[in-house]
């Protein structure tokens, strides 16, 4: 498999990222060379082999479904780039 | 000689019998930060005016009651680790101005030890890279020669211990960002068994590998430092519920019988013949103390580091995604809609390591290459695991290099991310299982530190600090500073 200009575009699309033409190039190389050693996982044969997501064992944390105290409006928007009337601004959704 | 040298228990001593205060300690470290990070660049942000106060604080409370070992204790953290009221910025332009509005559970852990934050350490951005050099703001040199790079992700937690500009640091590890930079600046690094530290507070970039852990001038200040900031906790819902042994305790000094597996894939092809030596003289100590070292073979080890990248790079696609100028960071100016606000705002951002695995991660999840790179890739992490889970059902430890070659010279790699890659690949396989691991000096190559990986079971912290701090007893790499 090789990953084309176009590959690139269509994953930078996915990924919300625009490139330059230059990082388009320079992209779509070093992600050739890097899947390029990435299919040497090929040689191995993983038929029946379980996949791991993580290497402890997970379980569901839960806890009781109570009332608890939030951050205060001015801690959550402390960092906020824009806001109005305590909400987070942003531009249109809807045309 | 500066305080911050001395051992943690000297210090506490003397500020026990009031020979020193805090606010010396404090006073020194901003002093050799003055003196010396002009040409180490080991920060981000410094804190002086919240440490000074700290320090004050401190030194008015002293009179009463026990101190804890940590009291006192100039530290530097890592600037994904998120500080309240202090800029976390991930030495990425795109939280150049994110100020925290809470604690890391290990900050928190820190400050109810009495530890004192002198500032934040710099990195690769959002801890991508190897070296430094992907620092959004600017690199950071080896303290041995500045010709050099100190190692990353954590390169600046390396780099402000080995320069003495701090007591210890914290640093972050997803394929041996602590370990490597440890061994290139020749401290101690630990990356503990994932799940001990909590990550709560920690900027994530592969939420399945990443794991908090100390920097330190020897094996016994990282045992107080790791027993200070392990233990579970309820708000990471990947922190183990386990019992936090005694670390300190655990440096007998003792390994007779001690059963220890070298793997042939760590002293093979691809290893600097003068890191070959210093782990080869290493493993003599460890014989001299009544150790048996065996060879073994890890067969899968030459998959690691196609693995990692893989999973990894997938994993930072999907966390990096809540970047996108809403609820914090940088914001693009006059965006055309919603759609062009985050992908202005991520374009401009995001460095150029960042942007790279952002794609290669998206690659491998999108529809039609999920089966061929993801999940084959973690198919290939569960045979590296039993690789592990095999040799340490008859051995203790496992030991080999930390990284195949000393610290490589600033710029020489930054085009060439495969071959940068490469660097950690004695490392990444421990990410990939979970297990602990910890770097110590074992000697110099052309004047520059090389680093001793000894690899435990997972939650086995004790063994690896025994062996390692019995190692440390018998040698003195770790007592040999650069002369800044």
């Amino acid at each position: 498999m090789s990953v084309t200009i176009k590959d690139v575009e269509h994953v930078a699309g996915l990924a919300r990222l625009a490139l330059s033409e230059e990082e388009k190039e320079r992209f779509t190389e070093q992600l050739n060379a890097i899947l390029k050693y990435a299919e040497q996982l090929n040689q191995l044969d993983t038929d029946g082999v379980e996949p791991t997501s993580h290497a402890m064992p997970l379980v569901n944390v839960l806890r009781e479904d109570e009332r608890r105290e939030s951050l205060p409006i001015e801690k959550v928007l402390l960092n906020a780039p824009d806001e109005e009337d305590g909400q987070i601004k942003v531009p249109a959704v809807l045309e | 000689m500066s305080l911050l040298t001395l051992r943690l228990q000297e210090i506490h001593n003397k500020l026990h019998a009031k020979e020193i205060t805090v606010s010396d300690l404090v006073d020194e470290s901003y002093k050799r930060i003055a003196a010396v990070d002009g040409q180490v660049r080991a920060f981000l942000t410094l804190d002086e005016e919240n440490a000074r106060a700290a320090a004050r604080t401190l030194d008015g409370q002293a009179s009463g009651g026990t101190r804890g070992l940590l009291f006192g204790l100039p530290i530097g953290i890592k600037d994904n680790i998120v500080t309240e009221g202090v800029t976390t910025t991930c030495a990425s332009q795109f939280l150049k101005n994110y100020n925290p509005i809470y604690d890391a559970t290990v900050v928190r852990k820190l400050k109810a030890a009495e530890a004192v934050s002198v500032g934040k350490l710099n990195m690769d951005e959002f801890a991508m890279g190897g070296s430094n050099e992907n620092s959004s703001f600017h690199a950071t040199t080896n303290p041995w020669n500045a010709e050099y790079v100190p190692g990353g992700s954590s390169g600046g937690s390396a780099a402000a211990v080995a320069a003495g500009e701090v007591f210890f640091s914290l640093g972050s590890d997803t394929g041996g960002s602590i370990r490597q930079p440890a061994a290139y600046c020749g401290i101690v690094g630990m990356k503990p068994t994932y799940g001990l530290v909590s990550r709560f507070g920690l900027v994530a970039f592969a939420s399945s590998l990443d794991q908090i852990g100390p920097l330190t001038k020897n094996v016994e200040d990282s045992a107080y430092l790791l027993q200070a900031i392990a233990g579970h906790d309820p708000q990471d819902s990947t922190s183990l519920n386990t019992e936090i042994p005694d670390y300190v305790s655990a440096l007998t000094g003792d390994v007779t019988g001690l059963r220890v597996a070298v793997p042939k894939e760590y002293l093979g092809e691809g290893i600097d013949p003068k890191v070959k030596d210093a782990v080869l003289s290493a493993l003599k100590v460890l014989e001299g103390l009544g150790a048996v070292v065996e060879e073994v073979s890890l067969p899968h080890s030459e998959y690691a580091v196609a693995t990692y990248y893989l999973l990894a790079s997938s994993e930072a696609s999907s966390n990096l995604a809540r970047f996108d100028g809403v609820r914090y960071g940088v914001r693009a100016e006059n965006p055309k809609n919603l759609i062009d606000m985050y992908t202005k705002s991520r374009s401009e951002g995001f460095g150029d390591e960042v942007k790279r695995r952002i794609m290669l991660g998206t690659y491998a999840l999108s529809s039609g290459y999920y089966d061929a790179y993801y999940l084959k890739a973690q198919k290939v992490r569960t045979l590296i695991k039993r690789d592990f889970d095999q040799v340490f059902e008859k051995y203790d430890v496992v030991i080999g290099p930390t990284a195949p070659t000393p610290a490589f010279k600033l710029g020489s790699q930054v085009d060439d991310p495969l071959t940068m890659y490469l660097n950690d690949i004695l490392t990444i396989p421990v990410n990939l299982a979970g297990i602990p691991a910890i770097s110590v000096p074992c000697g110099f190559a052309d004047g520059l530190p090389v680093g001793l990986q000894i690899i435990g079971k997972a939650l086995d912290e004790s063994t690896v600090l025994r062996v390692a701090h019995a190692f440390e007893q018998n040698t003195d790499f770790h007592k040999q500073r650069p002369s800044l």
